[in-house]
């Protein structure tokens, strides 16, 4: 009798450690988690607060004049003409126009600065779109210069940069801004041209372009052969020596580091087969040697959680092995697959280490149309931008930090939801 | 005193058997009693063994199934009986490391010749398996699917009769006619059983194997598909593996015991469960063991 209660209390006792180990035990994992959340947290508002500034950029308002002696182009549809004709001179103008006290060769330098040094070509793209502007004047937002731009955008903030700027500069601002002709627009350039050396003109377009031909060769070559590799093993490669050796050796590839792919590629497709350098389809290639494992780990795995029963349901059925493949065990483990291939995307559209190697770090102004043109990639273009001096390359950094961010959320969302959407229970 | 020695007292039949079944153990062949031959088989099957690896699952069996008999298999777990089903229409090609000796007959035709093709062999030998297993697709597809890879179907129309005609046969026609294109993975245990059956003779075969059909089942599921298989057995050939030994009774014309991978006697039902020949199909069907 005694002997059970003193167990009893023993168990009392016992219980209250165990509850206060469980307790801390939770404890220990919610750290974890808010660890994790705060790190994402920091890093998010850290590219957002840097980057959101880069989707707006300055604009200046100027009277321009299309005065055709000043252009030297008679006819607008002869192509030599247009190209050598001085179409800056539209832009300068409109500035002497607006600031006409200004005098001296420094000055009017000075004065030029403001404004782009593409804001020519716009201003010849303006009236090719619409000819019967020539000799019309018009009011026009033309972009301002990168370092306008920085220190309009942080004298609105209330911390001015004016490091680059001169006085006299400062003073047509302050008339600007009184005027109401300087103002911040959207960005739209950032999503519409290529790199370019002036920070006001360079956008993400080009390396998106790269990005995608790059990619879509990737999932071209590695989702087939992948696929085909998975159910091979899985459903008709004898268990032997050989098949274990294989197996070991893709596990193996998964492991190796991406630079590693980059230099095989340099070896292989360039210096072997001579492909040219910088191209979507070495990029591709490259990309696909190292995706092909996770495709074919993650396929392997979907053909593995096809229950046995189906298999032994379409065999005694009468159908052949190829049938079974095709009919029951392809269409259950697609899911799974896609999923596996989406993941294999993301991680291929955030490498940048590879594709040093081939080349596709060269600065690119023209944005790729087909994949033998060359390109870069959304990555390398960060790793680009963040190495420039220039001051607004630091918004545009992280501006396409977040567009690449916002695809790879984008695609993980869209491999979560496929395997929703596709799973079938049994 | 061990509780053994005590139940050897009160029942000293014990012993003899106790002993029938270690000297099984030892020895190397033993004669299937009782008739295992059959004047109009179907199929015949003699001097079997299957080994795994080097284990061997089946000794040296010999026994004819006749037509349009239903002929079940009984014995206690782990006795080979359904390894023996599986060997008859080639599913143990599935499993690597399995080997079939002897010879597998149908009408008078090696099963195991270099000859047949497997593909064949499937369509003439159906199987249900002991788990329901529909596809995860339509019931309509369920059933279709068997006459579509071997085309046995001209037209749609073709195939909707065969379709509704296997279903009918398998008594499932009045419960899912309403729903044939729901998933035939949304049904009730035995319905799926009865699906996986309907599946199966849409492509009318000559042979249907049952691998303990009703083991997943409720009774009232399991009357029905024993219903079933009384009606099949006029138009099909019937081998069912069965662990009840009621159900054998009920549904088979004849009975085959098996005991550690050696065929122990083959005798039409009733005489199996009213006066068996061997002494150790009487304790098993007694129940002193299994």
């Amino acid at each position: 009798m005694t002997e059970s209660v003193n167990n009893l209390d023993k168990i009392k006792q016992s219980l209250s450690r165990r509850n206060r180990a469980e307790k801390r035990f939770r404890w220990y994992g919610r750290l974890a988690i808010f660890i994790g959340l705060a790190a994402v947290m920091v890093l998010f508002t850290d590219i957002i607060s840097k980057g959101h500034g880069a989707f707006r950029i300055t604009y200046i308002e100027l009277e321009v004049t299309y005065d055709q002696d000043r252009i030297g182009v008679e006819n607008l549809t002869d192509p030599e003409q247009l190209a050598n004709g001085n179409w800056e001179a539209l832009s300068k103008a409109a500035l002497r126009n607006e600031f006409n006290d200004v005098s001296g060769r420094r000055d009017k330098r000075k004065l030029y600065g403001l404004i782009s040094s593409g804001a020519g070509f716009d201003l010849k793209d303006r009236l090719l779109a619409n000819p019967l502007l020539l000799g019309e004047t018009e009011k026009v937002w033309i972009l301002a210069d990168d370092d306008i731009d920085t220190y309009y955008k942080s004298w609105l903030d209330g911390e001015s940069y004016a490091a680059r700027m001169s006085a006299k500069q400062l003073q047509w601002i302050d008339e600007l801004h009184a005027q109401g002709k300087i103002r911040l627009q959207f960005n739209s350039n950032l999503f519409t041209r290529g790199d370019s050396r002036e920070p006001e003109q360079a956008g993400i377009r080009g390396a998106v372009m790269g990005s995608l031909l790059t990619l879509i060769l990737t999932l071209l070559l590695s989702f087939p052969i992948g696929v085909s590799a998975a159910i091979y093993l899985e459903e008709f490669a004898p268990r032997n020596r050989w098949t274990d050796f294989i197996e070991v050796n893709i596990n193996n590839l998964a492991a190796v580091p991406s630079i590693i792919f980059g230099l095989l590629g340099l070896a292989i497709f360039i210096n072997f087969f001579h492909i040219p350098r910088s191209v979507p389809i070495v990029g591709g290639l490259v990309l696909t040697l190292m995706t092909l494992p996770t495709i074919i780990i993650t396929s392997r795995a979907a053909i593995k959680s096809v229950p046995p029963s189906i298999r032994e349901a379409a065999l005694g059925m009468g159908a052949s092995k190829y049938q079974v493949v095709l009919h029951h065990v392809l269409p259950l483990s697609l899911p799974g697959m896609l999923t596996g291939a989406i993941i294999g995307m993301a991680q291929a559209l955030g490498e940048s280490a590879p594709l040093l190697m081939i080349g596709m770090v060269a600065f690119i102004v023209d944005i790729p149309a087909g994949f033998s043109d060359p390109a870069t990639v959304l990555p390398v273009q960060i790793f680009l931008w963040a190495d420039s001096p220039e001051r607004a390359f630091i918004e545009k950094t992280s501006a396409a930090i977040m567009v690449l961010l916002s695809f790879l959320i984008i695609m993980n969302t869209v491999a979560v939801w496929l395997r929703k959407r596709l799973e079938r229970r049994w | 005193m061990t509780q053994a020695a005590t139940a050897e007292k009160k029942n000293p039949a014990k012993k003899t058997v106790a002993k029938a079944v270690n000297s099984l153990d030892v020895s190397d062949h033993q004669a299937t009693v009782g008739k295992n031959f059959a004047d109009n088989a179907k199929m015949t099957m003699r001097n079997v063994n299957v080994f795994y690896d080097d284990k061997q699952a089946i000794h040296d069996v010999s026994v004819d199934i006749a037509k349009n008999e239903v002929i079940a298999m009984i014995g206690p777990s782990g006795c080979g009986k359904s390894t023996f089903l599986r060997s008859l229409n080639r599913m143990n090609d599935t499993v690597d490391i399995c080997r079939v000796e002897g010879q597998i007959c149908m009408d008078g035709e090696d099963l195991y010749s270099p000859k047949l093709d497997v593909v064949e062999l499937r369509a003439r030998v159906g199987m249900v398996f002991q788990k329901p297993n529909p596809f995860p697709k339509s019931i309509y597809e369920n059933v279709a699917y068997g006459p579509k890879i071997h085309g046995l179907a001209d037209t749609r129309v073709d195939l909707d009769e065969i379709v509704e005609n296997s279903l009918r046969k398998a008594g499932l026609w009045e419960e899912v006619k309403e729903r044939l294109h729901q998933a035939g993975t949304g049904l009730s245990g035995g319905q799926q059983q009865r699906l996986c059956i309907a599946r199966a003779i849409a492509v009318s075969p000559e042979v249907i194997l049952m691998d303990e059909p009703c083991s997943a089942l409720d009774p009232i599921a399991t009357a029905k598909i024993e219903e079933l298989i009384e009606e099949l057995s006029q138009n099909f050939t019937i081998a069912i593996v069965t662990h009840s030994m009621q159900q054998a009774a009920r549904v088979s014309h004849r009975t085959a015991y098996f005991h550690l991978g050696r065929l122990i006697e083959v005798n039409p039902t009733e005489q199996v469960f009213t006066m068996p020949e061997h002494q150790l199909t009487e304790a098993y069907i007694t129940g002193r063991f299994g």
